[in-house]
């Protein structure tokens, strides 16, 4: 029934557009409800956009008060690295995937403009370039940090009253070029080992640091051609950065309005059936141009056809963010081959 | 139920990397899980708490330049996990411990809006500063302060984050901030409307006098060490008599120690109880770590069951790192030394028995009347309780002291509010836009 063995895979964005509704129980409740739509509906994850700039709630807080009232499905704050503290930026993800069970990922966002820089007064907006390579680096030492506590850190020894076994924490002593972290983390290994990386790759200088450090990747093409190439480039890129390609999941991310949509949810459907099947993308990631009509029509409709053409999941097979992606639990970097405690 | 016994405020903290926790004991359960958690947490609603506590980690400690391994260590970010806590709540406050020193106002104040928000009302900060280039070393902005300055830091932060909660009036009208101060330049737009309680709740945790004027100028609670019924009524009254100096009258400031407990069915079987606690808690690893953390030495091939050692504390030691420094080692070492020669004890029985004793042990009609006594006698508004077990441990409390207060007239029979503005009694934030 399936006319293809690569898997599809389907995201949502929770807070579209320049800003969300006014903060409230009321809004709260319909974040919950939104989000065990999109879990019902055993889609991938869901995004939660986020700016210093813009109106909202910090969305990685939204996500996290979401989490227990929801099963399985992945939540992927954006999180920006300019004006923030990486230990900091990587201790709340990881207990992000603490509280989710191992559904957490973050989305990796620069802070551009020179309004945000004057929130902080810590310096200018540095240029664009100069954001990407800093944004790299945070996502590099998140890594590491994730993984200075190896999975077997805990013992909780009692004949030698010790609760850790020391030499699985490792100081990771990064130096970038514009800040340092010792190390290790304050928090325990996350579930998944690494929290799930996006990045949204539209733009060209984002792009390095997707083929580097991204572990899904959302891009914007008009034609499955484009697409394809982009999404080729990309797999290049990882590979050339000394990754895995197979490991990379590039889905198309598109603003869609399916009242106006030409041919609604099911042509939509088609579109996402058709790149995927020719191999343009991994999948699809869906920004409703209004919130809970288009996204309700997604996973009712749009989302019902895939299923039923035996495209897309019924239900969550595995329990992380990393099984709906297919994607490995990595070894923690710092663990030695054939280490015994 | 009279209303007119002082009433008395409760606390849940979640105690984790220190070593306090029976880690060892089979009913110890994670430091990390979300589920443990949300255990202690729906047990303090259970019991009509007025918030749960979590302390923050910026650096895992070390000793003699290896992490530390003999306590719990590990444990997850504040803020994230009360988010997820206001979840699986209704009604009780959640409070995060989060330092001004390596946070920028902007984000934090944001943050904590978020909580509030999410939570309907219930969200707290406890306001540390942080001082040492140890710590520093995690951040980018590294460990520049002098000690001297962490509180001038720390009150320009409070102070310019209260003015972006209140960059929004209470009608919902957003209006530009612009702060400039020696510690902060900074200006725009908040992008957080006015959360339930307009503020968050603001705890401070400092003893000197710094602390205690700080506390004074601007906190609406302080959680304090003084847990003996002298030492409290001595902090109560000196923290009290600060209000009036900033228009602020006597209730606008809640005074809650940290304090343990032990409970029994009888007086003498929690008497025993805590004593068998305390032995957990100074395994003989513990016993010659805590040692060196006075000595200032490598003292490793010492016996925890031998004598103490001969020689004396280096006091310009750096062996122990993220820790509060002792302030007299050469006293304390002094102080040992007398004990364990008048009682003949061992340097593990030393340890032991110069820890300090749970501040209230007994049966539970004990234990109440005593936290009634403490209360009543201005020693303090409240406490903040510490279980030795988590997340089990604060289910016997709940279970069997709470009802008790509650029968005595002295603790709430429901929430009758929804913030933890409500619960704790304090009026609500002047806006000052």
């Amino acid at each position: 029934m399936t006319t293809s063995t690569r898997p599809l895979h389907l995201a949502a964005e929770l807070a579209p557009g320049s800003g969300g509704a006014e903060p409230g129980p009321d809004t709260t409740a319909r974040t919950v409800a939104l989000a065990r739509l999109a879990d019902t509906a055993a889609l991938d994850f869901l995004t939660h956009d986020d700016s210093f700039g813009r109106p909202g709630l910090d969305a990685l807080a939204v996500l996290a008060r979401v989490a227990p009232e929801t099963r399985s499905v992945g939540l992927v704050p954006t999180v920006t690295t300019t004006h923030t503290e990486p230990f900091h930026v990587q201790a709340a993800v990881a207990t992000l995937d603490w509280v989710s069970r191992g559904r957490a990922g973050w989305r990796i966002e620069v802070s551009p403009t020179g309004a945000e820089a004057r929130l902080f007064g810590r310096r200018p907006a540095p240029p664009t370039a100069e954001l990407w390579q800093e944004a790299g680096e945070v996502a590099e030492v998140s890594r590491k940090l994730w993984d200075s506590w190896e999975d077997d850190a805990e013992i909780r020894d009692v004949a030698t009253g010790r609760f850790v076994d020391r030499r699985k924490l490792h100081h990771v002593d990064f130096q970038g070029a514009t800040f340092s972290v010792k190390g290790p983390s304050i928090v325990p290994r996350p579930p998944q080992g690494n929290p799930v990386t996006v990045v949204d790759a539209t733009r060209p200088a984002a792009r390095d640091t997707a083929a580097r450090h991204a572990d899904v990747v959302l891009i914007r093409a008009s034609s499955a051609e484009e697409a394809a190439a982009l999404r080729a480039e990309l797999r290049e890129g990882a590979r050339a950065h000394g990754r895995d390609p197979g490991q990379l999941r590039v889905l198309l991310s598109e603003t869609v309005d399916l009242d106006a949509y030409e041919g609604g949810p099911g042509a939509l459907a088609e579109l996402i059936a058709g790149w995927h099947g020719g191999g343009a993308v991994d999948g699809f990631h869906l920004v409703p141009a209004v919130l809970e009509r288009d996204l309700e029509r997604f996973t009712g409709d749009t989302v019902r056809r895939l299923v039923d053409r035996g495209l897309f999941r019924t239900a969550h097979e595995g329990t992380t963010l990393r099984d709906h992606l297919g994607l490995a639990r990595p070894v923690s970097q710092y663990a030695t081959t054939g280490a015994t405690a | 139920m009279s209303r007119n016994r002082k009433q008395i405020h409760l606390a849940a903290h979640f105690p984790g990397v220190n070593s306090t926790t029976v880690w060892a004991d089979p009913r110890s359960g994670s430091q990390i899980d979300f589920s443990s958690f949300e255990h202690l947490a729906r047990t303090a609603e259970r019991g009509l708490f007025d918030f749960f506590f979590l302390a923050e980690g910026l650096r895992l400690r070390e000793h003699a330049g290896r992490v530390h391994d003999l306590d719990v260590v590990g444990r997850p970010e504040s803020i994230t996990v009360l988010n997820a806590l206001a979840a699986v709540t209704d009604r009780l406050g959640l409070a995060a411990t989060v330092n001004a020193t390596f946070n920028e106002p902007y984000e934090l104040a944001r943050r904590l809006a978020s909580l509030d928000h999410l939570s309907a009302g219930r969200a707290a900060w406890n306001v540390v500063t942080s001082s040492d280039a140890f710590t520093g070393e995690n951040f980018r902005r590294g460990g520049y302060l002098d000690r001297a300055d962490r509180y001038t830091r720390a009150a320009e932060f409070l102070t310019t984050a209260r003015e972006l909660w209140d960059s929004w009036t209470p009608d919902g009208e957003r209006r530009p901030f612009a702060h400039s101060g020696p510690q902060f330049g900074i200006e725009g737009v908040f992008t957080v409307p006015r959360s339930p309680q307009g503020h968050p709740v603001v705890i401070q945790a400092g003893d000197s006098a710094e602390g205690r004027e700080f506390a004074a100028s601007g906190a609406d609670v302080i959680f304090t060490r003084h847990s003996t019924l002298e030492a409290g009524r001595e902090f109560y009254a000196d923290v009290k008599g600060r209000l009036a100096r900033y228009g602020r009258r006597p209730g606008d400031l809640k005074i809650m120690p940290g304090v343990t407990y032990v409970l029994g069915d009888t007086d003498a079987e929690a008497q025993e109880h805590a004593a068998e606690i305390r032995r957990q808690q100074v395994s003989p690893q513990n016993a010659i770590l805590a040692l060196e953390q006075i000595w200032g030495r490598d003292l490793s091939g010492h016996d925890p069951d031998g004598p103490l050692p001969e020689i004396d504390p280096d006091p310009e030691s750096a062996l122990v790192q993220g820790r509060v420094r002792v302030a007299d080692p050469v006293a304390v070492a002094r102080r040992w030394r007398a004990l364990s020669e008048a009682k003949g004890l061992s340097i593990r029985q030393t340890v032991i028995e110069s820890s300090s004793r749970q501040s209230f042990v007994g049966s539970p009609a004990t234990v109440a009347a005593a936290l009634e006594e403490f209360v009543a006698e201005d020693a303090a508004d409240g406490f903040i309780l510490v279980p030795h077990l988590t997340p089990g441990g604060l289910d016997g409390f709940v279970d069997r002291v709470v009802p008790l207060l509650q029968e005595r007239g002295v603790f709430r029979t429901e929430y009758s509010g929804t913030t933890l503005r409500s619960h704790l009694g304090l009026p609500g934030p002047v806006w000052k836009g």
